[in-house]
């Protein structure tokens, strides 16, 4: 075939595009490839397509597409933690003249990719798994607003993800650190895919992670149960309220970021270019102000997570729910107001600087009310120390260092002496890791039952937890160490000898953290395996406050019988206390939304999209786009999209759960 | 040493390393007043951090499950006095350190000229400050003395107690210029300055970085800070001098290639012109030069005139190199440079001797070219170039 | 939500509703709808940050003055407004369940909003033949991508305004329809209003500056 020909085809896609002089990546692509065949070879032999495609990837059940977020969030913490183990191991290597085992080429992406992936891949979707799942449930509705778009935006989060693993075996990742500053992001300096990947990935996914935000602010606003007026809304509910708000406010101007880079880097405009009038300032600027808040989106569901943990674990109504509320709406607020802190060192000016620094501080004292108010909660109460709680006080003793230290770095001459040093990757690492995934651990530990109607297995549960906390002290406590020693971050190899001994206990750290997952794993497992001796017939396995417990666990399609009625904050503690009987009869047919395949199929048409710009398959984008328009266009013709659950049926599924209660007693 | 002799002399390792906390003890007036910001901070915010922690434990034992004698109120849930109490907390600790900020922030603003040598002496009016330019480039940092007409790479001097004044600016990408036991850092960002105002007040050799990854040569891209005494610094100069060689706008283009872990070099001469145009971006003859460009802007711009005013460029640094949608990359002619007088702007950019495309170890060119042709701007690219 | 949540007559607190309506379809569409246009906003405001940041930085190249033809623009702008207008005939007609009418209305409307991307067009291709293309100066890119984007919803629009006159065609003014034509409203009106802050910040604001 002519050279021509090809390159319509196949664009800048070549056999020289695979990594093949890779040994590392070759490995691992061999050892993914054959998992793959593994799982694709189990799943067709135990004839399991039909039952996912059915069950599951067209499902519309918010409980159902809550769980599949998580799934991908874990199995993206594996891809991402492999990256941070791969970063350790050649930053403990690299002294005296060695080069480590990574070359900078494959260093520089490895890094870029653990930022992107733990913070879209890993964090977003297990915040967003817990909130679909939660939220319809604590607040007495059937499902979400617009269940069609929900299973929509899931399957964009997915063809992003999926856009950021295909970098890994066809062509590379971004050399540019998670952000992708400009001009080192731009065509002049990254002339391969590795950037296009990494704004095709994020655009994919950021129309999902918009979308859902819509989503869920509708369903809070919306269809609240009778009863439930805002201030009567479980904490988690109002944090997810917080988060999403800051969701739609903020993800479009990463949306206009992107596409703006992605302008200069194909038709050549001038936004953040050095020469013709660009300003690549503007794009930290625009860049941050979506990043600062999606700090917030991550950590406001956790802290809504441990307000209902301590409160359930301490037998206890939260302390101080209305100062609670405030908190967490004037964190909202604040967030859009501190993104500069970010680059003290551009050179604002002493005035900007200490404005940005002030407002920053101001964000502490209702974090810190937050914490008081745990703390109060915990004060003359019962604390069980099951795992959720666990993670609990695990999370108040690391996020308070986490807090105290980027409170320092929010001291502009401070920062001048911290700012991009390993202090700050400790920092972050110790509020991101001691606030969100201790909070999404915590969540998993407790609604796990909820959502398949067994606990997950205490000793490896505990395992994990103490693996994850001292392997996490041990691989970031160092870093605070080097950081005060002025060593700065991303650097591939190192001159100073005496540094390497903190590198190498971070390392064995990180090991540590290594083995915290294969014990989440395990656990997983374990507690699949002794289902029946794990199992919660109550649907009430903690002796919980708030509504999602009155249902069964997992909880019906309709998720309850008749919609609930609510007269308290915790609205179920309350139900259990007045003596409420669960209605035994006068049931009716259930109006829910029908299951439907059009958004794993427009997910996929804009992942084959994002696919073809990337490589410059022109064809390919065009013919994706079309259709992506076609099948949406069609979807709205559409117009019977719900269906009814027969008395019939759901009379049977509440006298089984009715046996199931009696058999409990 | 195998793995576990390492694990084994671990403790002792840490206690004996004889660790450098140049953050903590750094040589450098500026560093130290922020060093002592660090740690009022944190002090500050311990005496909060450090009740709260002390609670947490305390409460989570004191009303753990099994304590039947502890008081379990369970539906105690509100305390007005008490949430007054975790709010003004807080809330004075932050105002203490906002107005520690405020006052610091500014005193220590990078921009600001010194007001003192060090906490017991006074600027010396005699001696003027020691000016420096810093350019950041791929991947190693070139300075210019303009007092001296002298110029190094990677390797920077200055005299104990003597106020520096640093300009500092990049040539490609974002950088960020960082001696530890001198100052705080600032970035250097391409066609714009930034400044920074320190003095070192103790004779030494300190290790100074890009803290802003810039790319594959990031790691290597360091460089010596010596503190020297007047004498020694004289004969520091000397040494440069003797170097001989010149610096000007030809070997300053070779210069700005891209390279790893560059060695140290010194040039006795420099373009006294040199740093101006690095700043304004038109090293090369015939390009325009930012400053012109922002007055004719400042005016509104050059009219229809101004469409025609660029050229394609062969010379691969600054533009875009071929977007694959976009026309051809271009650059904008200068109209009154002192090298390009008005009147020969059809001049394309000199380019530097070798006109081969740049290649970093990070940077290779784009396998695909453009779709469309150059009909969207005057002139061809080189044939070297596609 | 007005549903008895006080005890009954006998006292006993009511813990869940025995006899309840689901909500209507299309119940949250209106408040998300309106969520989604708050978004669209915040891409519109951000371009408007750009061109503000960039506006000025003509790269020794034209500035607004030399490039805008304020009676084409003028000409445009009223083609839109004209269109929000015969839109909101569009939604009166609606109301009175005239379908016939209502689809008159609706083709004009496209009419209108097809004349004003059409000269758009005609100002870009102009623009870009005279050479003051997208790549020349940031105030151009700046400038290119703000109106651009906007062509490119009205664009949107179009295609949704033809899908719904084909979908009022097929099944007439059902609740569903009524529903998309009051969102399709809602965004042709937001549409309308980023122009006039297009026409004011971008044309006016820029000859005169």
């Amino acid at each position: 075939m002519s050279p021509d020909l090809l390159k319509l085809i196949f664009g800048r896609l070549g056999i020289d595009s695979l990594p093949l002089h890779e040994p590392i990546l070759v490995g691992t692509f061999a050892v993914v490839a054959l998992g793959g065949v593994t799982l694709l070879a189990g799943l067709t032999y135990f004839r399991l397509w039909g039952y996912l495609w059915r069950e599951w990837f067209t499902s519309v059940d918010h409980k159902r597409i809550g769980v599949m977020y998580m799934v991908l969030g874990i199995v993206m913490l594996l891809r991402g933690f492999a990256d941070a183990l791969m970063m350790r191991a050649q930053q403990a290597m690299a002294f005296g003249g060695s080069e480590g085992f990574l070359p900078a080429h494959h260093y520089d992406q490895v890094f870029t990719a653990h930022g992107v992936i733990m913070i879209f891949f890993v964090a977003m979707p297990l915040v967003t798994g817990l909130m679909n799942f939660v939220v319809p449930l604590q607040i007495g509705a059937r499902d979400v607003s617009f269940p069609f778009l929900n299973n929509f935006s899931f399957w964009m989060t997915v063809g992003g993800a999926v856009l950021v693993m295909l970098s890994l075996f066809i062509g590379e990742f971004a050399r540019t650190g998670w952000l992708a500053y400009p001009p080192l992001s731009n065509i002049g300096y990254s002339p391969d895919v590795g950037v296009d990947y990494y704004i095709w990935g994020l655009q994919v996914a950021g129309v999902g992670t918009t979308l859902s935000g819509i989503n869920l602010i509708c369903t809070i606003v919306k269809l609240r149960c009778p009863g439930m007026t805002m201030m009567r809304m479980p904490v988690f509910t109002w944090t997810s309220l917080c988060t999403n708000i800051l969701i739609v406010a903020s993800f479009p101007v990463l949306t206009v970021v992107l596409a703006l880079l992605s302008l200069d880097r194909y038709v050549g405009t001038n936004f953040f270019t050095n020469d013709f009038g660009g300003s690549p300032m503007m794009y930290v600027n625009l860049i941050w102000i979506w990043g600062h808040p999606e700090v917030y989106i991550l950590v406001l569901p956790a802290f809504g997570i441990f307000s209902e943990v301590t409160s359930t674990f301490s037998g206890k109504r939260l302390f101080g729910y209305t100062s609670m509320v405030y908190a967490t709406v004037v964190i909202t607020i604040l967030s859009y107001l501190v993104w500069l802190h970010h680059f003290f060192t551009m050179g604002s000016g002493a005035s900007v600087n200490s404005f940005f620094g002030i407002t920053t501080m101001i964000i502490s004292i209702p974090t810190g009310a937050k914490m008081f108010n745990w703390l109060f909660t915990m004060y003359r109460g019962r604390i069980r120390y099951e795992l959720p709680m666990l993670w609990t006080i695990a999370f108040m003793l690391t996020f308070v260092i986490g807090g105290m230290t980027g409170v320092l770095l929010a001291v502009p001459p401070a920062d001048f002496v911290l700012h991009n040093s390993l202090f700050l990757i400790a920092h972050f690492h110790n509020v991101i890791i001691g606030g969100v995934v201790f909070g999404a651990f915590a969540g998993i530990n407790y609604w796990f039952p909820k959502a398949f109607g067994f606990r997950l297995d205490p000793f490896w549960g505990k395992c994990s937890f103490w693996f994850w906390v001292t392997g996490f002290y041990m691989a970031f406590m160092p870093l605070y160490v080097l950081g005060l020693m002025g060593v700065t971050r991303r650097l591939r190899v190192f001159d100073d000898p005496s540094l390497q001994i903190w590198f190498v206990i971070a390392a064995i750290g990180a090991g540590l953290v290594f083995l915290g997952i294969l014990s989440m794993l395990m656990q997983f497992a374990v507690s699949f395996l002794k289902r029946e001796q794990l199992k919660d017939v109550t649907g009430d396995p903690w002796d919980a406050r708030t509504l999602e417990w009155a249902t069964s666990s997992p909880p019906p399609d309709y998720n309850f019988a008749f919609t609930p009625v609510v007269h308290d904050n915790d609205a179920w503690w309350d139900m259990k206390k007045r003596g409420y009987q669960r209605p035994l009869t006068g049931f009716k047919p259930i109006h829910m939304p029908s299951s439907t395949g059009t958004g794993i199929i427009l997910a996929g048409f804009a992942t084959a999209m994002g696919f073809g710009l990337i490589w410059y398959m022109w064809w390919l984008a065009a013919l994706s786009f079309i259709a992506m328009l076609a099948v949406g266009i069609g979807h709205t013709f559409n117009y019977h999209r719900d269906f009814d659950i027969p008395a019939d049926d759901v009379i049977r599924t509440e006298d089984a759960r009715t046996k199931l209660l009696a058999g409990a007693k | 040493m195998s793995r576990l002799k390492i694990l084994a002399l671990l403790p002792l390792a840490v206690a004996l390393s004889g660790c450098n906390y140049v953050v903590l003890a750094p040589a450098g007036d500026i560093a130290a007043q922020q060093r002592d910001l660090v740690i009022i901070s944190t002090v500050l915010m311990l005496l909060i951090v450090l009740p709260v922690m002390a609670l947490t434990v305390l409460f989570a034992w004191r009303y753990r499950q099994s304590n039947t004698t502890a008081r379990y109120e369970p539906d105690w849930d509100h305390s007005t006095k008490l949430e007054l109490v975790i709010w003004s907390a807080p809330l004075l600790i932050i105002v203490c350190l906002g107005a520690l900020t405020w006052m610091g922030t500014h005193l220590l603003d990078p921009y600001r000229t010194l007001g003192r040598i060090h906490a017991d002496r006074a600027i010396d009016q005699s001696k003027a400050p020691l000016e420096v330019d810093v350019v950041a480039l791929d991947w190693k940092w070139l300075f210019i003395y303009p007092d001296y007409g002298i110029a190094t790479v990677n390797d920077l001097a200055a005299p104990v107690d003597r106020p520096i004044n640093f300009r500092i600016t990049a040539s490609s990408v974002m950088n960020s210029f960082y001696i530890p036991a001198l100052a705080g850092q600032i970035y250097a960002m391409p066609g714009m300055e930034t400044k920074l105002h320190a003095v070192v007040n103790h004779a030494g050799t300190y290790k100074g970085f890009s803290a802003n990854y810039s790319g594959a040569g990031f790691s290597g891209m360091h460089f010596n800070f010596q503190g020297l005494d007047d004498k020694g610094f004289d004969g520091w100069v000397a040494q440069a001098k003797s170097a001989g060689g010149s610096l000007g706008r030809a070997e300053y283009l070779q210069l700005e290639k891209p390279s790893e872990n560059e060695p140290v070099r010194r040039w006795g001469t420099v373009d006294s012109d040199l740093y101006r145009l690095i700043l304004n971006m038109c090293v090369e003859t015939g390009k325009m030069c930012q400053s012109e460009m922002m007055a004719i802007d400042a005016k509104g711009g050059n009219g229809h005139e101004g469409l025609n005013n660029t050229l394609p460029l062969s010379y691969d640094k600054y533009a875009r190199r071929g977007t694959a949608l976009g026309p051809e990359p271009s650059f904008v002619v200068g109209t009154c440079t002192p090298d390009a007088p008005q009147g020969q702007t059809t001049a394309a950019i000199k380019a530097p001797l070798d006109t081969a495309p740049l290649l970093g170890a990070g940077l290779k060119r784009p396998t695909f070219t453009p779709l469309r042709s150059s009909s969207f701007f005057l002139g061809q690219r080189p044939k070297s170039d596609s | 939500m007005t549903v008895a949540v006080n005890p009954t007559q006998t006292g006993e607190p009511v813990f869940y509703l025995a006899d309840e309506h689901p909500h209507p379809e299309g119940y949250s569409t209106s408040l998300g709808f309106w969520i989604y246009l708050m978004s669209d906003c915040l891409i519109f405001a951000m371009l408007f940050a750009a061109f503000g940041v960039l506006g000025a930085n003509y790269a020794a190249g034209p500035a607004p003055k030399d490039l805008f033809d304020l009676d084409l623009v003028a000409v445009n702008t009223s083609m839109l407004l004209l269109s929000s207008i015969t839109y909101g005939f569009a939604m009166l007609t609606m109301q009175q369940n005239k379908v016939a009418q209502t689809q008159m209305w609706l083709l004009i409307t496209g009419l209108f909003g097809a004349a004003f991307i059409g000269i758009e067009l005609t100002e870009f291709a102009h623009m870009i033949h005279e050479g003051a293309t997208p790549q020349r100066s940031a105030f151009l890119s700046a400038f290119f991508t703000l109106v651009g984007t906007h062509g490119l919803h009205v664009s949107c629009g179009l295609i949704w305004l033809v899908t719904l006159m084909v979908q009022v065609w097929k099944f007439g003014l059902i609740e569903a329809n009524r529903r998309r034509l009051m969102c399709l409203s809602m965004f042709w009106h937001f549409l309308d209003v980023v122009w006039i802050g297009v026409f004011t910040f971008v044309y006016l604001l820029g000859v005169l500056r």
